[in-house]
């Protein structure tokens, strides 16, 4: 105990109010024991579903056939064969739908934060871009049904799952990439005009570059949610046990379409299919996850 | 209207002690507005670059085309549904009956679908919201400032797994789990309308119960997600007040942290209930599908919306028998579009609130 009159901690005088009462202790603790339960209680499904996926599918996947071979020719009771047709028609139709939705998404983000200002038509395309974030995966797949199949007289093929994916995949890059080009500071933008550069050349030369790392993680995890995504490929693609390279005719697999053709097929060879697709679609979608935060980490642009 | 004002500035800049001592007192409430960016631009206004033209052309050109695809979305599904709609020969809205397999005897009816996505959606929201918002304050007031972060992102993993994956898990996994549960529920709260014996096998475990529970945790990470970006903004004034007032961790969260994110939290809960309703491939696996009508029991099989439609799909073949699903998907677009916007509008009265 210091004496010393400078000393920070010392009160003047003694507090009023020496102790909490014991009923509001008792809210505060059972408060906090509900609080903390509620965290306990989501990680319990996520643990489960993972612990779950893992057990079940992990053996199938360690099969090297797994990654190089279809399930060409074989009955649904037999064993063996692979994924591969199904990895390949995921990632493309995973690929296709980024290709297109990216220049989309950001130029639309370009729209609301560099020229859209507070019009009226950039009030109804924010709202548009929240609306579509809330459509249901199966609106866009039938709507892109009825546009491409029965108007556009097209078969059903993985393009018309990318273009699907495609409804699901822009909202997110819009919104991600809205979020970051915001973040750049109006500096950069006043010091390029006032050397005399043209708005477009700033916005892609100077805006764009510093907000690269964010809006490519954005368009990372757009892309993880959008290759798990089942219904568009339920309802706009066929499946097919074999490789099919088309993009634009025939029968092509995905993951998700792997599973929802085994789920129903009680034998071990069902279940090993069912479960290893299960889990070689949570690892490419982790994949891509941890993409994203690499790129996070490696192109965030020099504070210093 | 304040453009003129910005445009003549630049004008008087060269002086600007002149320009003050003059424009002060006239123009005192417009004093505050700093030179913008878009100054120079306006006072070049007559010459535009040819790259600015296209360049601004396209990002604006991007923005009319979303706002026409939720238009043409909406156009081409009411389109499609209507020759559906007119040859069908009961009631659309208040039958019961499914019956699409005779293209030139439709018979559908969306009252069991209605009935049976609503009970889904609104068990998973009641099961979600408490934990949602338990989350959201552990996160943003309770959990260990270094470890929040973390624990945000074991959250936001729960989003990453894919729908299928959950209708897996809940039907082969939760289901059997939960049979014990669910008979002692029937057994002795069977008099309930709501736990009463349902339309299916409950051992097999694809009733209303189990599908609830599992969109209830699909939808948790948005829940929270939003709910702790509200409560994020709490003004920190606000809880260094109630903490100077001697307020113990949750009378702060009580009377600062609640009524400032009330509103955020409601919307949050409805963009839950968004996703709950358009959930569907884990609903499509889980539910049990069954002839018998809805009997207003948790532990009744049937089919939402969504799922109803997704295990249509690889059957669409007859124009006319999908539009008849068709139909059935614009209903789930003007639910959750009505719901969504009434979220956002929440979202967007709270925001200019602020």
């Amino acid at each position: 105990m210091s004496t010393n009159l400078a000393d920070p901690t010392r009160l003047a005088t003694p507090p009023t109010f020496q102790a909490v009462s014991l009923s509001r202790r008792i809210k505060n603790g059972f408060a906090t024991t509900l609080v903390w339960g509620a965290f306990l209680i989501a990680i319990i499904p996520l643990v489960w579903v993972l612990y779950t996926v893992i057990q079940r599918g992990f053996p199938v996947i360690l099969d090297g056939d797994w990654w190089q071979k279809s399930l060409s020719g074989l009955l649904a009771r037999q064993q063996g064969g692979g994924a591969y047709h199904a990895i390949y028609g995921t990632l493309v139709q995973g690929l296709v739908c980024g290709i297109i939705s990216v220049p989309i998404g950001i130029m639309i983000a370009i729209y609301l934060v560099e020229y859209g200002g507070r019009s009226k038509l950039a009030k109804a395309t924010t709202f548009m871009v929240d609306i579509l974030t809330g459509v249901p995966s199966i609106v866009a797949a039938l709507f892109v049904y009825t546009v491409w199949i029965t108007y556009a007289g097209m078969g059903r093929s993985a393009f018309a799952v990318s273009i699907a994916l495609v409804l699901l995949m822009v909202p997110v890059v819009v919104r991600t990439t809205e979020e970051m080009l915001k973040i750049v500071p109006d500096e950069l933008r006043e010091a390029s005009y006032a050397l005399g550069i043209p708005k477009w050349k700033t916005i892609v030369k100077i805006v764009i570059p510093t907000a690269l790392s964010g809006i490519l993680t954005g368009i990372m995890l757009a892309l993880a949610r959008v290759m798990g995504e089942t219904a568009p490929v339920l309802v706009l693609a066929a499946y097919a046990p074999f490789i099919n390279y088309n993009l634009f005719s025939g029968p092509m697999a995905s993951l998700p379409l792997m599973m929802v053709n085994e789920r129903n097929n009680p034998t071990q060879a069902g279940f090993e299919r069912l479960w290893g697709a299960a889990i070689t679609l949570v690892l490419i979608i982790t994949l891509f996850n941890l993409l994203a935060t690499v790129i996070s980490r490696v192109l965030a642009p020099k504070t210093k | 209207m304040n453009d003129p004002v910005v445009a003549k500035r630049p004008a008087g800049s060269g002086d600007p002690g002149a320009v003050r001592g003059v424009a002060a007192a006239p123009t005192a409430s417009e004093a505050p507005i700093p030179p913008t960016p878009a100054a120079p631009e306006t006072t070049k206004a007559p010459h535009v670059r040819p790259g600015d033209r296209i360049f601004r052309g396209l990002a604006t050109g991007s923005g009319v085309f979303i706002v026409v695809l939720i238009g043409a979305i909406g156009l081409f599904l009411i389109l499609q549904a209507i020759p559906s709609l007119g040859l069908d020969q009961i009631n659309f809205l208040t039958s019961r009956e499914w019956n699409t397999t005779d293209p030139a005897n439709l018979r559908f009816g969306i009252l069991d679908l209605l009935l049976v996505t609503v009970i889904v959606s609104i068990l998973a929201l009641l099961i979600a919201m408490p934990i949602a918002l338990g989350i959201a304050l552990f996160l943003t007031q309770y959990a260990p400032r270094n470890l929040a972060r973390p624990f945000a992102y074991v959250v936001d993993l729960l989003a990453a797994v894919p729908s299928i994956v959950f209708g897996l898990w809940g039907l082969f996994v939760l289901g059997p789990v939960l049979f014990p549960f669910s008979e002692w529920l029937i057994e002795n709260l069977g008099w309930i309308p709501l736990f009463a014996k349902g339309n299916v096998n409950v051992q097999l475990g694809g009733t209303i119960f189990t599908a609830g529970i599992v969109v209830a945790v699909m939808i948790l990470p948005i829940i929270t997600a939003v709910s702790r970006e509200v409560f994020d903004r709490t003004p920190r004034m606000h809880i260094e007040g109630a903490i100077a007032l001697g307020a113990t961790k949750w009378e702060v969260v009580r009377t600062t942290v609640l009524p400032f994110g009330k509103a955020g939290y409601v919307s949050a809960s409805m963009l839950g209930l968004g996703r709950a309703l358009g959930e569907t491939i884990a609903v499509m696996i889980i539910l049990s599908t069954t002839s018998a009508s809805f009997g207003w029991s948790l532990f009744d099989g049937g089919a939402t919306f969504a799922s109803k439609i997704a295990l249509a799909a690889p059957e669409f073949n007859d124009t006319r028998s999908a539009g008849a699903y068709i139909a059935a998907g614009l209903v789930l677009f003007v639910l959750t579009f009505v719901v969504n916007a009434i979220a956002r509008s929440i979202v967007a009265g709270h925001k200019e609130y602020e």
